[in-house]
């Protein structure tokens, strides 16, 4: 075969390669170092574990209870048996049970470096931003709306899902650092704001208005009608204390469910929830839909809304088509009538949750500052900076709609920005570059500094709150988070997949040790090939294109080595069973790019 | 050795085999061998070939003396007999249960020191016997319990770790297997699977006395430059005279081999031996001939391997002793014990 076609020798000084394998934090917006904090909760040290992701990912009392978990299909647990570790819920163990974090927080300088920075808005990628900027002296001034800071975080997750105490706990710690908040400040003009002569703004002003449909009668019974985020708002801040008679929801996503399910606990007489598409396309995460259904909320499938039926401008109800999902060529499905009549619902009360937008009115058009056709300003992906050089955008407001987490990325990465328009450097060359550090976890012989073993044990379930009681008050938390005793439990789940595998050539005897004890089949010494050969050459092919091969240089029999990274447990035992050590246990640092570091 | 157990987690896509069995589910406990030992390598592709044959744990007895090599039979073949005898003494056990039960596969494994040394005897004459039997050699050249010294295969000139030069001529255990009668004879080497797997896949359905030398190479004591049995001499001087693949019976016999010229060798389940001889005056079916070979090839410092020789219509020791075909200890008493006429007519002929 021609060298050509070969595969070349794993380049593991690529920081970007042992990312990879630590799915987890590599799934991470926020590149959470998940399996370090997960080992800190193992040796029951909260408060480190806290403060490891609050570098990281700024909220991790809230996001421990609300994020998205992009982490966690992406554990290698899913790949190995099915369920993936708790991380999101071990997060909130790390925040329930940490000690004093004042000694580990960042020093913000008395004495300030005579910039100033404007937030607008106090969301979750405001507040982030606040917080990467204040230990280097800038000063920072931030503007919002509500009378209270937390953005969305506030104002559109229920207290059943986010208590106020905790949600006031991580935003009060970023803004007693010493941000100049401003509550209820309308901003109604970009010019102005420009006009205050800041040294960088930075927008994060979310994706605040809410999704509309223009159906016949929808007119008619605009009293009857109210948009999902904003309801939930003003659930959030005391104006809504009840709903009454039959209420559908429409939508399938998370804001669907908890207008549902804070429908429930205002007193509703039924709550539906109907949505357009199928059950498994819903863009609600499984475990929200989950605890919708427990708590006795049906969920309608394949059914878009016609009509709104309505008498002396009272509303009815609602017409339904029926539609089933076709997959077309490409497996996508699309929606054609079922040949079933269409449904109408009763109903009195429609909250409308299909799907939201930022919406910026308040930026002129004319001042430098351009949006595409979408309506989105249009930013460089990876600065943030936006076509006015002074004005930088994160979180929702940035590329529209998405989690949490991702508010806590993208504010990493403007912080870094502003700090470097802010020194007169250059946005990207003088970016700083993501770094791996390895280091070597062997303690003796048969001794490794991590716990190497394989824990079979499956999915600890989170506990819930008694339903009926938390169906009775709003302020109930659902979930109660693992307790200490199944936390430990839980993390001895995960796999150490930053204890890397790390392969030297020139010490390798080929005695098949390593190939022989490796309980998943991942490695194999066979002659170098193609990339698409080498994956059904192996001990076990290597089906997953997602996860890479790691090939050492030629050895002396002419053979490469091969490993398949996809399902290796990290249990070190190659390394374990090597007479040479050509296999060693190392641990990854992945260096993801921030502003200064507290924790680590 | 290790202390951290191999989990039970498998690779999701694990060929499971006719009797609904995963290559795992053939490992024995963990090993206490030395880490990198080449025994390790055999037990393993033992394993290999057991799963892929889909035979059934329970109808193996695996026999063992003395030694590294004989510590082996508790890492694979978790479900099976196991026999640990005395040393140099396992070709006594395995005749006993082989004659015993011959529906059991016998796996006997010893190492050079087990059966060139201490076992010789007993070694010459379980091969004369002809048991039905695969009797496995786990051959490093030294006593790796005791610390490292040269044991009776051991090349003459080959040095210790320490550079001292071993004096004595070696036994060639492949020779004295040829000469006084195994009907399949094989050398091989632990550090090549696809070679060793099918050989023994081979030796499993062979009805007779299959022996296979395996130079299994000793990290801790052997594996160094003045060595014959270490991994880089095996992979520098060791010659493959034979490519043996096994075919089991009922798979399709694909086409897609290199040239060279092909043999293949019907087994008694109905599986095929598919040889591809790499040295055109070389005959697998030809005794003296492959003792001259393998001789000549020592002489100029070389390892042959491969399948070198094979009888596929051998006898075993069942068909001279024209013991019945159900096993003797699954016969009834009337027919073990059939009574005081039955003794007068054996008595009479003998008048």
């Amino acid at each position: 075969m021609p060298a050509a076609y070969l595969m070349k020798p794993t380049d593991i000084s690529d920081p970007n390669y042992f990312h990879k394998v630590v799915d987890c934090q590599w799934a991470c917006p926020a590149h959470t170092p998940v399996p370090d904090y997960i080992r800190l909760i193992a040796e029951e040290r909260y408060t480190e574990a806290y403060m490891l992701n609050w570098d990281s990912n700024v909220f991790p009392g809230i996001l421990g209870r609300t994020c998205d978990r992009p982490c966690e299909p992406a554990c290698r647990r899913v790949r190995t048996e099915e369920k993936p570790v708790a991380i999101c819920r071990l997060k909130r163990v790390a925040a329930d049970h940490k000690g004093d974090i004042s000694r580990f927080m960042p020093r913000v300088p008395t004495k300030k470096n005579g910039k100033r920075i404007c937030l607008m808005g106090a969301g979750p990628a405001s507040l982030a931003v606040a917080r990467d900027l204040l230990p280097f002296g800038y000063e920072i001034d931030m503007f919002d709306r509500d009378p209270a800071g937390g953005g969305m975080m506030r104002s559109q997750i229920p207290a059943f899902r986010l208590p106020a105490d905790v949600l006031e706990e991580e935003v009060d710690l970023i803004v007693d650092m010493g941000v100049n908040a401003q509550y209820g400040y309308e901003i109604t003009s970009m010019k102005e704001m420009l006009g205050m002569d800041y040294d960088a703004y930075f927008v994060g002003t979310g994706a605040p208005r809410g999704r509309d449909l223009d159906l016949p009668g929808r007119q008619e019974v605009d009293a009857h009608i109210s948009i999902g985020i904003d309801w939930l708002g003003s659930v959030a801040f005391g104006h809504t204390h009840s709903i009454s008679g039959k209420v559908i929801v429409m939508g399938g996503g998370n804001t669907a469910m908890d207008c549902c399910r804070t429908s429930k606990r205002l007193g509703a007489e039924s709550v539906t929830v109907v949505v357009r598409s199928a059950f498994d396309v819903m863009k609600a995460s499984e475990w929200e839909k989950e605890d919708a259904m427990s708590e006795g909320i049906p969920i309608v499938n394949n059914r878009p809304p016609k009509e709104f039926v309505h008498e002396n401008g009272k509303l009815k109800g609602i017409v339904f088509e029926c539609v089933k999902p076709v997959p077309d060529e490409r497996g996508r499905l699309k929606y054609v009538p079922s040949g079933e009549p269409d449904v109408y619902m009763e109903c009195d009360h429609v909250l409308m949750a299909i799907g939201q937008e930022n919406h910026c009115p308040w930026i002129e058009r004319d001042i430098g500052l351009e949006f595409d056709k979408w309506d989105c300003p249009v930013l460089d992906e990876v600065t943030f900076q936006a076509t006015h050089p002074k004005v930088f955008f994160g979180g929702d407001s940035a590329f529209g709609p998405e989690n949490i987490i991702w508010a806590s990325a993208h504010a990493h990465q403007a912080a870094i920005s502003i700090h470097l328009f802010c020194q007169g450097k250059d946005l990207k060359k003088d970016r700083p570059p993501p770094g791996v550090n390895l280091i070597s976890q062997k303690m003796g012989v048969h001794q490794w500094s991590y716990d190497a073993e394989h824990d079979a044990s499956k999915r600890f379930i989170v506990p819930h709150a008694n339903k009926a009681k938390a169906l009775d008050n709003i302020k109930i938390e659902v979930e109660l988070g693992f307790d200490a005793r199944l936390g430990l439990k839980e993390a001895q789940r995960c796999l150490n997949c930053d204890v890397q595998t790390v392969f030297t050539e020139n010490l390798c005897i080929e005695c098949d040790a390593c190939v022989d004890i490796c309980p998943m089949d991942c490695i194999t010494f066979v002659p170098n090939a193609e990339e698409e050969e080498l994956r059904v050459n192996l001990m076990a092919p290597a089906e997953n294109v997602e996860q890479d091969l790691y090939v050492s240089e030629d050895l002396p029999s002419g053979r490469v080595m091969v490993k398949d990274e996809d399902v290796c447990l990290h249990c070190g035992l190659c390394a374990e069973r090597c007479p040479t050590n050509a296999w060693d246990m190392q641990k990854s640092m992945i260096h993801t790019p921030q502003l200064g570091s507290y924790a680590q | 050795m290790t202390f951290v157990a191999k989990p039970k987690i498998h690779h999701p896509l694990l060929t499971v085999n006719e009797l609904g069995l995963t290559r795992r589910d053939y490992e024995g406990s963990v090993s206490t061998l030395c880490a990198g030992c080449g025994h390790d390598s055999v037990s393993a592709a033992i394993v290999q070939a057991c799963a892929s044959l889909s035979l059934p744990p329970h109808k193996f007895a695996k026999v063992s003396g003395i030694g590294c090599s004989s510590k082996t039979p508790s890492y694979f073949l978790g479900n099976s007999h196991g026999f640990n005898a005395v040393h140099g003494r396992m070709p006594s056990v395995a005749t006993g249960a082989n004659l015993a039960n011959r529906e059991l596969y016998c796996v006997g494994v010893s190492g050079d020191g087990d059966s060139a040394s201490i076992g010789i005897g007993q070694f010459a004459h379980i091969v004369r016997r002809r048991i039905n039997m695969l009797y496995i050699v786990d051959n490093n050249g030294t006593y790796g319990l005791t610390k490292g010294q040269f044991s009776a295969t051991n090349d003459l000139g080959s040095t210790s770790k320490k550079g001292v030069p071993n004096l004595y001529e070696p036994i060639d255990l492949v020779s004295m297997a040829l000469q006084i009668g195994a009907s399949f004879v094989a050398r091989s080497f632990s550090g090549d699977k696809r070679q060793l797997v099918p050989l023994i896949q081979a030796a499993l359905m062979h009805k007779g006395f299959a022996f296979i030398d395996v130079i299994s190479p000793c990290v801790a004591f052997n594996n160094h430059n003045g060595s014959t049995k270490s991994y880089d001499y095996m992979r520098g001087y060791s010659g493959n005279l034979i490519d043996a693949d096994f075919i089991a019976a009922g798979e399709e016999i694909t086409a897609d081999y290199e040239p060279g010229q092909l043999e293949d060798v019907a087994m008694p389940d109905g599986s095929t031996l598919r040889l591809r001889k790499l040295d055109e005056d070389y005959d697998p079916h030809d005794r003296v001939l492959a003792l001259s070979h393998v001789q000549r090839a020592a002489e100029n410092r070389e390892v042959v391997t491969g399948l070198l020789y094979v009888d596929p219509d051998a006898s075993d020791c069942h068909d001279i002793l024209g013991t019945p075909p159900t096993p003797l200890n699954a016969l009834d008493e009337s027919v073990l014990c059939p009574g005081a006429a039955a003794l007068e007519r054996v008595n009479a002929a003998l008048r």
